[in-house]
């Protein structure tokens, strides 16, 4: 049987009584971008902070690049098993969660010195490599409580960046920001699209999700309500659900 | 029989000697203070209850008892079962104990409160939790309890002088031993004040270079 890249097969997540996802499946190929989009409390963020077991799924698998990232592992040897995925699955949050007791160098250099043994001389030019990459390198010796929300944000994507994942998540990487600060951010994504970075984007930008992204998954109480193109669910969405997010959207929008 | 402070000159080099070994004493129980603190703050959040519990009467045993006690028992006590340990050991054991359990609660409080992103950020980019903790969690906890773990560190100075009753030559007992030869207990106990109260100066200083170090990441 042939594989996507990132494959997620009937995710299931309840807490007790209640079912957060329910029976999700979702294939994301090499070099997608995958927007998830959704009214709070839809499940989007649970399912995304599932794909690298922050939030354990109570039930189906997640896939990258053919191996599974929920293993059934006895602890010890999941500790050591999901480390290893983590590596390879870059995160970006709502709200940065830099090291505020590092330098933005330190921030970018110090999960790559410590799991890859990079030496200090490679750890200083990957770190200038990655925040040149996102405009940052000016700020290279600031600390975090000195820069702003947009820079903050690129120098969390910087970090994320600098252990090669294969799959980066985006959880609402804007919607903490001032407006006039999200574009800085939307730009570097952009720019990580047009380098076939694979993608899972959760957004409330709908503008940024039709301009970049290859897919739209709409998800509304644990389930995707609605998928396809952007175009699509956007323009001409096929579910009375998805039609109504998008008109109270617009609404908020104005 | 008036105040005569010309009795004093003779024992500057008693008091001397006294003021180093306090500094000695200070200092080794502070760091083993400060270290225990955070050991003690990691067991008592994160071990397996069977670690835990053992841990946690310990630390209750060493906040319920007086400290002068504790240092008989460790210094005394401790001999009849085969442990002789010297007096300035049993002396920096006992004051690094008693006051890492009063600093671990500091520094648990201070875990606790530390923003939960920090630990997921830390555990997405691949490391372990006690990776985690080692390099995200403990630094930041550390860094918002250095004032009051100060304050601690003066009681730590001020209490050190409870060694002197199991015999290490410290400020108050190199006063005493002074004394004793010249009957003169205002003039020394007061010189050994304004000695403790300029390493206290000494110590506020260290503490503040610490405090203004960490200044720039706020």
């Amino acid at each position: 049987m042939s594989q996507a890249f990132v494959e997620i097969r009937h995710a299931q997540k309840s807490y007790g009584q209640l079912e957060v996802l329910k029976d999700i499946s979702l294939n994301v190929d090499r070099g997608q971008i995958v927007a998830i989009i959704g009214p709070s409390g839809s499940g989007k963020s649970t399912l995304l902070r599932a794909i690298n077991d922050l939030d354990p799924l109570t039930g189906g698998e997640i896939w990258l690049d053919g191996v599974q990232v929920n293993k059934a592992l006895p602890h010890r040897q999941y500790e050591k098993h999901i480390n290893q995925m983590r590596q390879e699955i870059g995160m970006v949050f709502q709200h940065f969660n830099l090291f505020p007791h590092l330098t933005v160098r330190e921030n970018v250099t110090m999960a790559p010195k410590l799991l890859k043994k990079i030496s200090d001389k490679e750890a200083n030019a990957l770190a200038e490599e990655q925040l040149d990459h996102v405009g940052m390198l000016e700020r290279i010796d600031y600390y975090p409580a000195q820069l702003s929300g947009g820079q903050k944000q690129r120098v969390a994507i910087a970090r994320a960046l600098a252990m090669k994942p294969k799959l980066m998540l985006f959880d609402e990487a804007t919607s903490a920001l001032d407006p006039e600060l999200v574009e800085e951010v939307n730009l570097v994504m952009k720019k990580l699209a047009q380098e076939h970075m694979t993608m899972i984007i959760v957004t409330h930008e709908m503008d940024f999700a039709a301009s970049v992204c290859d897919r739209v998954l709409f998800m509304d109480q644990g389930v995707v309500v609605e998928e396809g193109p952007p175009e699509q669910v956007f323009k001409n969405p096929t579910q009375e659900r998805t039609r109504n997010f998008l008109r109270k959207h617009l609404e908020g929008a104005k | 029989m008036g105040l005569d402070f010309s009795v004093l000159p003779p024992f500057y080099g008693t008091l001397a000697l006294g003021v180093l070994w306090t500094i000695a004493i200070t200092a080794a129980s502070a760091v083993l203070s400060f270290f225990g603190g955070i050991l003690l703050a990691v067991i008592a959040l994160y071990a397996p209850m069977a670690i835990r519990l053992p841990f946690r009467f310990v630390a209750w045993l060493f906040m319920g008892t007086p400290l002068l006690l504790q240092l008989f028992l460790i210094y005394f006590g401790l001999v009849q079962i085969g442990i002789d340990l010297p007096a300035f050991v049993a002396g920096v054991i006992g004051l690094g104990f008693h006051f890492a359990v009063y600093n671990s609660e500091l520094i648990q409080t201070a875990m606790i409160a530390v923003d939960k992103g920090q630990m997921e950020a830390a555990r997405t980019l691949g490391l372990s939790r006690r990776q985690a903790l080692i390099k995200v969690v403990v630094p930041q906890a550390v860094r918002d309890v250095i004032p009051p773990i100060g304050n601690n560190m003066i009681a730590l100075l001020k209490d050190s002088a409870l060694v002197s009753v199991i015999g290490v030559s410290e400020l108050t007992l190199s006063a005493q031993r002074a004394i004793g030869q010249t009957y003169r207990a205002f003039e020394f106990y007061a010189a050994a004040a304004v000695l403790y109260y300029i390493i206290n100066l000494g110590m506020e200083a260290v503490l503040r270079w610490f405090e203004n170090r960490n200044r720039l990441y706020r």
